[in-house]
Parts: structure tokens; C-alpha cells; sequence
């Protein structure tokens, strides 16, 4: 006999079919795709591809962003869960809904903003132009439209986490005698460690990935765009092979980050970070 | 990316488990201490990194978003003066090829919504309710979307869907005569893919939260399956399911990366409002880029402020029952 709260066999059948047609149709065959396209003219032209010029400076440059990056917005991550985790201010329930501006604006805002203080028309453009500092266009604004856009990852994940573990061990630590330095190698960093590591591994994948504030930002100088842009590049020159070589690369930076992602939130952030059931 | 809407829930939590801290140590400082403030301090580093948070914020975000603001009402060699640049700014906001791709922006992102509302709500209930062989890897892949760059979709939705020479496009082509990329089809497609994970991560925790005995109840006194359904679970679920669908949309209005492979961006007929903006950029029409991202930015905060309302009106319900 069948439970009260569940549900009829066939419903139940429907739904479960659904749900593979869908992952596997829209998510599952896509990605296949990236792959074989990338693959389909052996392994020489694919490697001929990422070898290409333009494909090792976007590749450079891209990694070079999200080293920049990412230590940026994993400071600012920590520093805004200590203080926000561990001391009443007045204002706190503010800063905590500007901390996460970013992630409701639209990516291409996240690069307007810049545009509109460095651009040649800009606040502060003339002013570059006359001393010929080059921001526009190049790497400085390119690192602040993505930290931009990846701002509050770190800090997202680790202020409920802190929120969780309360002062009360650091407040032992100072009792005993431990300076603050002390204090957060010795007593937070461990407990938050892999909170920080779930941060960054979100924080590169976008910034890695990141198209619409890139794009405002750094135009399409060849040269001086990022991985995703030179996807775009590629598709418009009618490189197509080129294209999806550069695109698996990034899908293999995905599915690392997803795989990785996968783990900490099983073995250790499971109560905390995720409400999985 | 759903986590965060629940953070201004723990700021207040925060305040209470700070009170308690603050006990016993005022009363021999405060002699020694002439700022009574400071001294319910016990933790250090309060000013560093308060300090060092405040700056980097406004740094990246705050000074930033502010200078979109100046832009529109600041004189430039064009607009000497700021009635003026407000009048450029409203004529550019207000104008036919902007409301164009208002509607093409919003109507398609909320379609987009609604449809992953059904996807996501079928997908959810599947996943938290059922018990089936690879049921934890399809839950892993619903986080794609969330993982893979917004290029690396588009370019691959395109291939699939273009007209010619896509693996399915071309099919649906010479079949049915349907165009999918380069159409609103395809900009619709691209959102689908981009906003399914926020339904399904909304859901979930409620769907498993979601009491036996409530539905046990329903059956008792008489309901069938449907009825239960439709009478107990869904009503419970609706601020959840909104709130998914609300942040899919929201997602939606403001993407740009997948879409630029997939659509044509036509004015007035397949052009985004993010597409537009930078057409006024690279026309060197700073101001009007300015007027159109401050429209944009007013819109998203509509549309963040209905999810927190949601939120909020959730968590009273949940409070009275």
C-alpha cells in the first residue's frame, strides 16, 4: 500500500523523466558539444589552437587578472566576516546589504561605472590622457570591473560560516594570552580555512569566466582581452575551432571548480555553508 | 547565490551574540578607558578591519556606482548645463530604441522566469522527494550554469541551435521552418539555461523542510493526492518558489555574455538594454550610458527589494503557523 505523502507511480515516473530530458538536454549536451567541437579536428589543431598567439596572451592575461583578484577580494572577504562576526557597530546590517550590491547589478554596469570614471569622456580621463596613464583598456581596469563583479563571493560564503562558529574560542585565546596576530593563525584560520578556500575556488571561476564588465572595459584591442572575449573574437573571425578550444579550457576550469566545490561542501561545510537536505 | 538573501537575517542574530560579550569587563575599565566604547571591544582588530572593508568598498563598489550617478546630472562640452544633461538623459531613456529593448530585456528574462519556475519546481520536488539512480549527479549538474562562463554557454546554445548547421537548429529548421539562434528564441534559451539553478536552490531547503504529518493530515481528512498538492504543499511553497523565480529574472535582465553569441542584437528588434549601453559607450555617449545603466539600476533594485519583501512575508507566514 502506498504511503499518504507519496506520490502516484506513474506522476512519480513523469517527473523523474523530466528532470533527466532536462539536465541532459540543456545542460548535459551543451557541454558535449564544447568537447567535441573543441576535439573534432584531432588533437594537433587543438593544440595548434591554444598555442595560437592570441590564445596564449588571453589565457596570460586572464590569469593574471584573477591572481590579482582574487588575493583582493579574499582580504577584503576576511576582513569584512572578522568585523562583521565579531564586534556591534551601528550601520552593520547596511554594510552587509552593500557588500552584496554586485551581485544583483548587471555585469555590464559593473563595467560602466569604470568606463565612465577612466573612459576618454570620463571624470578622471583627461586627466590620465594629459600624463598618459593608460587605464582604460588595459589591465588596471580590467581588474577593477572583475573584482567588482566578484566581490562578495569570498565574504558570502564566510560570514555565515564565522556567524556559526561565535567568538567565544578567540575570546579563550585572548585570555591565555595570545596577541591578535596569534589570534587568527592560530585559533580562526583553521576553523575557517576551507570556508576561504570555497570562497576563492567561486571567486576565480567568475572571475575567469567573466564576460559583460570585461567587455566594457577592455573593448577589443587583440592583445589586451581576456579568454572569454577572445571566444568572442574567434566566433566573429569565423574561428570556430579556435572558439571552443578556448571554451574548453574554461569548462574544464568549471567542472574543476564544480568538482571541487562538490567536495568541501561534503566534508566540510556541510552544517554551515549549505543547506543541502 | 540564494544564500546571501538570508545574511540580513544574521546581521541581527549577530547583535544579540555581541550583547552577551560585552558582560563584566566594562565595570573595571571604564576608569582607565575614557571611551566606553571601545572597551566592549574584547576581540582586536575592530578598526583594522572595519577599517580596510569600508575602504575597499567604497573603492570598488560604492565611489563607482556613485560616479554612474554624477555622470547623469554632471555639464559636459555637449550638455553645458544640468538641465541639460538631465534632459539628454531622459530623452535617451525614454527613447523608442531604449523602451524597445526594455521589453525585449524584461519580457523575455520574466518568460524566461516563468518557464524555469516549472522546470525548477519539477526539477526540485524530483530531487528532494524521490530516490533514484543518479539522483546526487544530476544535483551537482544543476550548478552548471553557476559554473560555466556565460561565453562558453552561448557559444555552445548557438551551435546547437543555429539555423544553419546547428545539431538541433538546423533540424527544427528544414522540419518546422523555426529560426531558434539569432531570434528572441534564442535569447530566450540562453536565459532558461542561465536561471534554472536559482528555482531549484530556492526550493529545495523548503521542499525538504516541508512536514510529513502536514500532508499525512490532508490525507486523513479525506484529500487526494491533488488536492493535497494543490490545497497544502504548493501554498506553502509559493514564497519560495516566487523568490527562485524573482532571481532568475532578475539574473536574466542584467546578462549579457551568453546572449551575445546567440542573438543577432538588431535595434529594436533583438537588442538587450546591457547591448545598448555599450553602443552609447562606444559612441562616446557617456551620458546617455550613464542615463540607461541608472534605469537599469533602479529596475534590479525593484526587483531585489520584491525578493525581500517575499522573504520577509515568508518568514512572518512561517512564523504564525
Amino acid at each position: 500500500m502506498r504511503r499518504a505523502n507519496s506520490d502516484p507511480g506513474a506522476a512519480r515516473f513523469l517527473l523523474i523523466a523530466l528532470l533527466f530530458a532536462f539536465v541532459l538536454f540543456f545542460l548535459v549536451f551543451p557541454v558535449c558539444v564544447v568537447v567535441y567541437e573543441a576535439l573534432r579536428g584531432g588533437f594537433a589543431l587543438y593544440f595548434s589552437a591554444l598555442t595560437a598567439d592570441h590564445s596564449v596572451s588571453a589565457i596570460r592575461l586572464t590569469l593574471l587578472v584573477a591572481l590579482a583578484v582574487v588575493p583582493l577580494n579574499t582580504i577584503f572577504g576576511v576582513c569584512a566576516a572578522w568585523a562583521v562576526t565579531h564586534f556591534k557597530f551601528r550601520g552593520k546590517a547596511l554594510l552587509i546589504s552593500l557588500i552584496e550590491i554586485p551581485l544583483w547589478v548587471s555585469p555590464v554596469i559593473g563595467g560602466l561605472i569604470f568606463a565612465l570614471i577612466f573612459g576618454r569622456q570620463g571624470f578622471l580621463g583627461p586627466w590620465l590622457d594629459a600624463h598618459d596613464i593608460q587605464i582604460m583598456f588595459a589591465y588596471p581596469a580590467i581588474v577593477l570591473a572583475t573584482a567588482f563583479v566578484t566581490f562578495p563571493f569570498v565574504a558570502r560564503g564566510l560570514i555565515p560560516l564565522m556567524q556559526s562558529q561565535g567568538s567565544a574560542e578567540e575570546e579563550a585565546a585572548l585570555t591565555l594570552g595570545a596577541n591578535g596576530w596569534q589570534l587568527f593563525w592560530r585559533v580562526t584560520f583553521p576553523k575557517i580555512k576551507w570556508g576561504i578556500l570555497y570562497g576563492m575556488i567561486l571567486c576565480n571561476a567568475r572571475a575567469m569566466g567573466e564576460f559583460g564588465a570585461v567587455s566594457v572595459v577592455a573593448g577589443s584591442v587583440d592583445d589586451r582581452i581576456t579568454m572569454p572575449l577572445q571566444i568572442e573574437q574567434y566566433f566573429l573571425n569565423f574561428g570556430l575551432q579556435q572558439a571552443f578550444a578556448l571554451a574548453s579550457l574554461l569548462l574544464l576550469l568549471s567542472a574543476l571548480t564544480l568538482a571541487i566545490k562538490i567536495a568541501l561542501e561534503w566534508r566540510h561545510l556541510a552544517p554551515n555553508i549549505v543547506h543541502r537536505h | 547565490m540564494v544564500r546571501f538573501l538570508r545574511m540580513n537575517a544574521v546581521a541581527s542574530l549577530t547583535e544579540k551574540s555581541q550583547s552577551l560579550d560585552s558582560v563584566g569587563i566594562e565595570e573595571t575599565q571604564t576608569e582607565t578607558i575614557t571611551r566606553p566604547n571601545r572597551s566592549r571591544r574584547i576581540l582586536p582588530g575592530f578598526h583594522l578591519t572595519l577599517g580596510f572593508t569600508i575602504f575597499y568598498l567604497s573603492a570598488i563598489v560604492l565611489i563607482p556606482l556613485t560616479a554612474l550617478l554624477l555622470k547623469t546630472v554632471t555639464p559636459t562640452a555637449d550638455y553645458p548645463s544640468v538641465l541639460k544633461v538631465v534632459g539628454h538623459v531622459v530623452r535617451v531613456v525614454t527613447d523608442v530604441r531604449a523602451l524597445d529593448s526594455y521589453r525585449l530585456s524584461f519580457g523575455l528574462s520574466f518568460a524566461a522566469a516563468l518557464l524555469n519556475g516549472i522546470f525548477g519546481f519539477i526539477a526540485a520536488w524530483a530531487l528532494v522527494r524521490y530516490s533514484f539512480a543518479g539522483r546526487r549527479v544530476l544535483d551537482a549538474l544543476v550548478d552548471l550554469p553557476f559554473a560555466m562562463p556565460t561565453s562558453v554557454a552561448g557559444l555552445a546554445l548557438t551551435q546547437v541551435f543555429a539555423a544553419n548547421g546547428g545539431y538541433i537548429g538546423q533540424w527544427l529548421n528544414e522540419m518546422f521552418g523555426w529560426k531558434i539562434a539569432y531570434t528572441p528564441w534564442g535569447i530566450l534559451i540562453a536565459l532558461i539555461f542561465i536561471g534554472f539553478p536559482f528555482v531549484v536552490r530556492t526550493l529545495q531547503p523548503v521542499l525538504a523542510e516541508l512536514a510529513a504529518e502536514v500532508e499525512e493530515a490532508a490525507a486523513c481528512l479525506g484529500a487526494n493526492r491533488w488536492q493535497t498538492f494543490r490545497r497544502v504543499i504548493f501554498p506553502a511553497v509559493s514564497p519560495a518558489l516566487l523568490t527562485g523565480v524573482m532571481l532568475a529574472f532578475g539574473r536574466g535582465v542584467g546578462e549579457y555574455g551568453s546572449i551575445v553569441f546567440i542573438s543577432s542584437m538588431i535595434p529594436y528588434a533583438t537588442e538587450i538594454t546591457p547591448q545598448l549601453i555599450i553602443i552609447k559607450l562606444e559612441e562616446f555617449d557617456y551620458v546617455g550610458a550613464a542615463g540607461l545603466g541608472l534605469a537599469m539600476l533602479v529596475m534590479s533594485f525593484g526587483i531585489v527589494a520584491t525578493v525581500n519583501l517575499l522573504q520577509h512575508f515568508a518568514a512572518r507566514r512561517k512564523g504564525t503557523t
